[in-house]
């Protein structure tokens, strides 16, 4: 009896998450059939790239000045160990652009880009702000979807350049503790140190990571359902959502370029 | 006086073909809540409709079926001779440019400034309009509500009863020649929602349109309706004008007037 009630209710939940992510996967769809036609929402997607993109600066530099320095200080004793100390400011960078700039700033851009989205969106649905657009002849899906998932794709990417860069500074500021090394010799090691290959598959996985915060938060948001609390579901569940996404997309990336570089 | 065809035409000075005939439209929530069973309703050409029934009796789900922001689960509803329950997305557009809806909470654009709220659909239907243009509209339409004062306010620095002007303001923009009404007057005091159902019949006099107003304020049915309906139970129970539903032998549709 008590079996056959959880399998019910877990049949109920895979249920939701099949359902949504088929819901998801329509949703994003559309975006590919839209994106290409007339007319094109350039001042909407223009405002989305600054509030998206700029006014996530201070938030992305600090964070990653802080993984810059705090990496370099604790990696600095394991290669002092070894004598390899020289190798430091190469160590530094290549865990910042292969791994940790990415996730860590895509993290951030899912807690702070795909929850203001859900919430924005949540609460023009619930206030029929979005059938107001319907109702007038506008599609709403074009005018504040495309535009948004357009420019977290092209912003969360430029967000991780802008951080790799911040976080190799704060790499200087960190050796800088112990040793002296000047900003040209610091810079001259860490470009010796970086390959080809260990900038392109990041900065190819950062687009999907911007793809999926602006699509779950849109989603989550388009599709909220009645009432204010649902506003708050929209923005929370988009967090969560996203987040799992990025960790997912990580992982596949990390595989495929085993497999290919 | 109970069903459809029992009702008095009234006599109007236009021509009186329907610009909006809905037959047999029904509407169910779930599996138990059949929210409407079998609306027959016609909108006359010229004619200000107002809706009355108690809340929750689905008189905002009948009108968000007519622009077909709800599909209708059996029914059809024609709208200027086309069938809206099978146009497509473009024939529905042009339709939908024809109406103007005015919702229960206004629904302004919170992030847009009142003359964007206003132009927003303007710019968009109207492509070799110029930015002189645009302005002009938006302050003649403002100055029609009565609001010209507020058209660099955003939307939460106004009140309820700005916001519902606003928001009819921005319906108006676009010369709808049928506009649906909810709640034009609800939460309004009482000189302004006069000032309200005055301007509705005001824009039904100079812009020569057909309206349905749904409404729970007696003096604004009394002052903007030619005819009224009540919605019971998923249909339409009474109709008539406001004197024939007042002295009407029904007690129910009596305690409306009370
Ligand atoms: N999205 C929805 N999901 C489920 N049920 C709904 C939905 N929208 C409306 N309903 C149901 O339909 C019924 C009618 O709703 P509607 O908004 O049309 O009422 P109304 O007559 O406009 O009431 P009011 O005068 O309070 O605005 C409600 O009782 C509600 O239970
Ligand atoms: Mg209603």
């Amino acid at each position: 009896m008590i079996l056959k009630n959880n399998i019910d209710s877990l049949s109920v939940t895979l249920k939701t998450i099949f359902n949504d992510t088929g819901n998801a996967t329509l949703f994003m769809g559309r975006f590919f059939k839209e994106i290409f036609m007339p007319p094109f929402e350039i001042k909407e997607f223009k405002r989305q790239c600054f509030l998206i993109g700029y006014k996530s600066l201070p938030l992305v530099a600090i964070t990653g000045f802080i993984m810059g320095l705090v990496l370099t200080l604790q990696t600095r004793p394991t290669l002092a160990g070894f004598g390899a100390e020289s190798r430091l400011p190469g160590m530094v960078a290549l865990s910042l652009i292969r791994e940790i700039a990415p996730v860590i700033t895509a993290l951030i851009c899912a807690g702070k880009i795909a929850s203001g989205i859900g919430a924005e969106l949540g609460s023009m649905k619930v206030t029929e702000q979005i059938d107001a657009m319907e109702v007038s002849a506008i599609n709403p899906y074009k005018y504040l979807v495309v535009t948004r998932i357009l420019a977290t794709t092209l912003m969360v990417p430029l967000l991780v350049v802008f951080a790799d860069t911040i976080g190799i500074l704060g790499g200087y500021v960190g050796i800088n503790i112990h040793s002296d090394v000047t900003l040209f010799r610091y810079f001259s090691q860490v470009l010796e140190s970086l390959d080809f290959i260990d900038i392109i598959p990041p900065a190819i996985k950062t687009f999907f990571f911007g793809f999926f915060i602006g699509a779950i938060g849109s989603y989550k948001g388009y599709t909220a359902a009645n009432g204010t609390e649902s506003v708050g579901k929209a923005a929370n569940t988009a967090v969560v959502a996203a987040s799992l996404s990025i960790f997912i997309i990580d992982m596949i990336a990390v595989q495929l370029t085993d497999l290919f570089f | 006086m109970k069903n459809k065809e029992s009702y008095t035409e009234i006599p109007l000075t236009s021509s009186t073909k329907p610009v909006i005939s809905i037959k047999g439209l029904f509407k169910s929530f779930g599996k138990t809540n059949t929210v409407l069973k079998g609306i027959n309703l016609t909108l006359k050409q010229g004619e200000n409709l107002v809706m009355l029934g108690k809340s929750g009796s689905g008189k905002s789900i009948i009108i968000k079926c007519i622009v077909r922001l709800i599909e209708s689960d059996e029914g059809e509803i024609t709208v200027f001779n086309e069938n809206i329950t099978s146009a497509n997305n473009s024939l529905l557009n042009a339709i939908r440019l024809r109406m103007g809806f005015l919702f229960q909470n206004s629904a302004l654009y919170d992030s847009m400034s009142v003359r964007e709220n206003l132009a927003f659909p303007l710019k968009r239907h109207n492509k070799n309009l110029t930015e002189n243009d645009i302005e002009t509209a938006i302050i003649q339409e403002l100055e029609s509500v009565g609001l010209s004062e507020a058209i660099d306010k955003m939307p939460s620095e106004l009140s309820g009863g700005m916001r519902k002007r606003i928001g009819l303001a921005r319906t108006l923009i676009l010369k709808p020649e049928i506009i649906l009404y909810d709640e034009p007057t609800t939460g309004l005091d009482t000189i302004t929602s006069l000032e309200i159902s005055e301007l509705i019949v005001a824009i039904q006099k100079k812009n020569k349109t057909s309206s349905i107003i749904i409404t729970h304020d007696m003096a604004c049915a009394k002052l903007t309706g030619d005819r009224l309906v009540i919605i019971k139970d998923g249909i339409i129970y009474a109709e008539g004008t406001y004197e024939e539903l007042e002295n009407s032998k029904d007690e129910w549709v009596n305690s409306f007037f009370k």
